[in-house]
């Protein structure tokens, strides 16, 4: 009986730190910006998207970069402008960081993706931005009347995602 | 004849295993460069936008190539019925494999991003609705012809070490003789396919490298035979090494024979006389000093003048004569490599071009030391493999005296 | 963004595009190309090879201390480096060609040719050195190996490779892959049409106008009005590569 008790409290003993420690690992997915649609939240239903994201980042990238199709839907860029959007105070994570969106999940499960080789971890360049809708409002001012600020707006929003 | 007894090395000496610790620190040293070189950038090799092949390529086109070489002691006895050379055959197939291993592995490791190698089956069949175009990429086609060669010359190996699958053996060497001979020729062609620059583009590359490889292969191949005999103090019958001599000179002299041709040729045409062509061979910069040097004096004169010159023992005259060689080898890839790349390209005949760049000028390319380290790491790999191999596998003969290699020997 | 909303810009679009095919004029003077309203491809449509984009540069336009054109592309597409021009990325650069006869000198701007059958694509092991159906060549950076053999191949030495981490990247760029001018290819797939690439907006913008983008297939296109008119040569014209980019009054 001693023996078991012993046994018991040691156990204890050992897993309690590691139980601990596997619970602060637990990934902290940061909140996205906006839903993409009331019913599905994120660009496909939510169960989907955690199960099946990489398939369509896959597709999308094959599709825009050899084929030249640039939907939004399943664009990376997409996803790190609402999943890794600046917190209040402009701070925006890094891929580096466990606070990014990709990362805290990945940390966790330890599987590593290269996206970020290559691709920006963080939404474009503000400065960048500014830019192009600046020149968007440009080209827009010759269709002038009829088009009122809210379409201005809204065409101005969608030209900064298609880089 | 005797029946020839295989063993394996006995690998508990000191010496052994201080052998094994040099070859590992050699083998880590170049892996912690390309490390670096993957974690920094390549900026901190010497190689730039210009030379865009630096120091690893040397070395590793050199291995590729003396890896079909290496095999040609075991096509030699098998395919051309020289059975003196069949004792020699089991190490010929396993070094040609780790010669191969060790440029394949430089060649990696200098890749950009080597973790996407894992990817091209995928980038190529699965996601890509556009037909696979491997099939025009001559470095595409390496591929296959690099890891055929480790297949059949697996296979090779293995008919011959079993007992019961030998009578196969002859018909895989044959395979095996023709598919290095595909391969040396794709290795020439990775240049020769290059129409743009006029350092290459020229069919002749590919049966030039071939017989190179004959040169550096045999070079490589004795270098490792003959230490290893005196080292584990095995016999070592003169018939053989005079053999392997007169044979070393011969594809010195076919080597020698190409080169000239190559350039005669260049010279003969105009654009090509007055530009690359003196750069190359009288530009009195390191690259005429390696072609003049390295691969004509040391690679080429040198050994035919010790390997035919009767009055040195004929030993020490392969060991001298196969160092030289491998010497001469590495200058003709520099020279052939980055000296190709460093003269520029003629994009604007009659035209001074100046660039950020220096687009019409000489390109300039100092190798930093992790270059040369990752280069090392080749050699480091391919003897480590070697000298693995012997200590676990049967392929060197207990003996290669005289009376146990040629039947009509008589002491 | 719902799909509402997405279905509400195509109107928007739609109008808005009715309205400026009205004024293509008057946006051709402003620097900013809407070819025609048939080649405006929307975002789920695409390349096709009924387009083939292409660049005519006046040799004699370009001004000769000018460098607009390179600083436009390297800004627009985030192309850094670490100062060093032997290993930084020069997607473009000006060259300067000195007559060895009669000591005339000229500068043009050398970028990837956009070949119709680019040698950096025959050569890639891999299928990532790639040509688009409207002919603008490409690095698909998630097969590139970085072995560097198209480098090896190109006849312009168009091609860099990235000696250096990347980051803040505006369109993905990374250490250790082959790149080289797009074209400015996301203008091209441009949903309002087609837009002209960052250096010749630059070079229109600085006065000298010595760039025409186009399309080499659309017979009513200004480049091709130009280049039937005037002509133009490709550089290494030898090599038979059909080059995409062509120069006038190179002598």
């Amino acid at each position: 009986m001693l023996l078991r008790k012993i046994i018991f409290v040691f156990a204890v003993i050992a897993f309690f730190p590691l139980a601990a420690y596997a619970d602060s690992l637990l990934p902290a997915l940061p909140k996205a910006k906006e839903n993409y649609d009331d019913k599905t939240k994120c660009v496909e239903p939510v169960e989907v998207m955690r199960q099946s994201h990489m398939d369509f980042i896959l597709h999308q990238r094959d599709d825009t970069l050899r084929k030249g199709i640039r939907t939004k839907q399943h664009s990376l860029k997409e996803c790190i402008n609402c999943h890794n959007a600046p917190a209040e105070d402009g701070k925006v994570a890094s891929a580096k960081d466990k606070e990014h969106f990709c990362s805290s999940c990945h940390v966790y499960t330890a599987v590593q993706i290269d996206c970020f080789k290559c691709h920006n971890d963080k939404p474009a360049n503000t400065q960048y931005r500014h830019k192009i809708s600046s020149q968007v409002f440009k080209q827009h001012k010759f269709a002038t009347q009829d088009l009122n600020q809210e379409m201005l707006e809204l065409l101005a929003t969608e030209k900064e995602g298609q880089q | 004849m005797k029946t020839i007894q295989f063993t394996e090395l006995e690998g508990r000496s000191a010496g052994f295993f201080a052998l094994m610790a040099i070859l590992i620190a050699i083998i880590g040293a170049g892996l912690v460069s390309a490390l670096m070189m993957h974690g920094e950038g390549h900026h901190i090799t010497g190689m730039t936008n210009r030379i865009v092949w630096g120091t690893p390529h040397v070395f590793a086109v050199f291995l590729i190539v003396a890896a079909s070489g290496a095999l040609n002691i075991a096509s030699i006895a098998s395919v051309f019925g020289r059975t003196i050379y069949k004792p020699l055959s089991p190490l010929s197939m396993v070094l040609s494999m780790t010669i191969l291993a060790g440029g394949l592995a430089v060649l990696i490791l200098d890749l950009g991003n080597p973790e996407h190698l894992l990817d091209v089956p995928l980038t190529q069949f699965l996601y890509n609705s556009e037909p696979a175009r491997w099939t025009q990429s001559v470095f595409g086609w390496n591929f296959i012809l690099y890891s055929g060669f480790m297949v059949i010359v697996g296979v090779y190996l293995w008919f011959s070490l079993v007992p019961q699958y030998k009578k196969y053996a002859k018909a895989v060497s044959i395979f095996a003789f023709v598919w290095r001979l595909a391969l040396t020729t794709g290795t020439g062609l990775i240049f020769g396919f290059l129409v743009a620059r006029e350092a290459y583009d020229a069919a002749i590359l590919a049966p030039m490298f071939v017989v190179f490889s004959f040169a550096y292969g045999l070079a490589i191949f004795s270098l490792v035979l003959i230490p290893t005999y005196v080292w584990t103090g095995r016999e070592l019958g003169e018939i053989l090494v005079k053999r392997l001599k007169s044979l070393l000179g011969i594809f010195v002299a076919a080597s020698l024979y190409f080169v000239i041709i190559f350039n005669l040729t260049n010279f003969y045409s105009a654009a090509k006389s007055e530009g690359i062509q003196s750069f190359l061979l009288f530009g009195n910069n390191s690259y005429s000093n390696a072609f003049w040097i390295g691969q004509i004096l040391i690679g080429g004169i040198l050994p035919l003048v010790i390997v035919y010159y009767p009055k040195i023992k004929a030993r020490f005259a392969l060991m001298l004569a196969a160092s030289m060689v491998v010497i001469g080898g590495l200058s003709q890839m520099y020279v052939t490599i980055i000296g190709g790349q460093a003269y520029p390209m003629d994009m604007f005949p009659g035209k001074k071009v100046e660039s950020i760049i220096n687009d019409g000028g000489i390109a300039t390319y100092s190798p930093t030391i992790y270059e040369v380290l990752l280069g090392l790491a080749g050699i480091g790999i391919m003897l480590f493999l070697v000298v693995f191999a012997m200590n676990v596998l049967r392929i060197l003969p207990e003996s290669l005296a005289d009376k146990d290699v040629d039947p009509h020997h008589s002491a | 963004m719902s799909q509402v909303k997405e279905s509400k810009v195509d109107q928007y679009r739609r109008s808005f595009l009715a309205q400026s095919t009205a004024i293509a004029g008057m946006t051709l003077t402003s620097g900013v190309i809407l070819n025609s309203v048939a080649q405006a491809k929307s975002a789920d449509q695409p390349a096709s090879d009924k387009n083939r984009w292409g660049l005519l540069i006046d040799a004699n336009k370009c001004s000769t201390g000018c460098n607009t054109c390179v600083t436009a592309c390297h800004e627009e597409n985030g192309v850094t480096g670490s100062g060093n021009p032997e290993t930084d990325p020069q997607w473009i650069r000006k060259v300067k060609l000195t007559d060895k006869q009669t000591q005339k000198v000229q500068t043009i701007p050398l970028m990837c040719q956009h070949c119709a059958k680019p040698p950096c694509v025959d050569v890639c092991p891999t299928n990532a050195s790639m040509k688009r159906a409207d002919g603008v060549v490409l690095v698909d950076k998630h097969a590139c190996i970085g072995c560097r053999y198209c480098m090896m191949a190109c006849p312009y030495g168009a091609r860099s490779f990235i000696h250096e981490p990347t980051t803040e990247q505006i369109y993905p760029r990374g250490q250790g892959t082959v790149e080289s001018c797009t074209l400015c290819v996301h203008r091209i797939d441009d949903p309002n049409g087609p837009r002209n690439p960052a250096c010749v907006e630059a070079c229109n913008a600085e006065g000298h106008k010595a760039m025409w983008f186009g399309d080499l297939k659309d017979p009513n296109s200004e480049i091709t009005k130009r280049l039937k008119e005037y002509g133009g040569v490709q550089i290494r014209a030898d090599l038979g590569l059909n080059t995409g980019v062509r120069y006038q009054n190179l002598n």
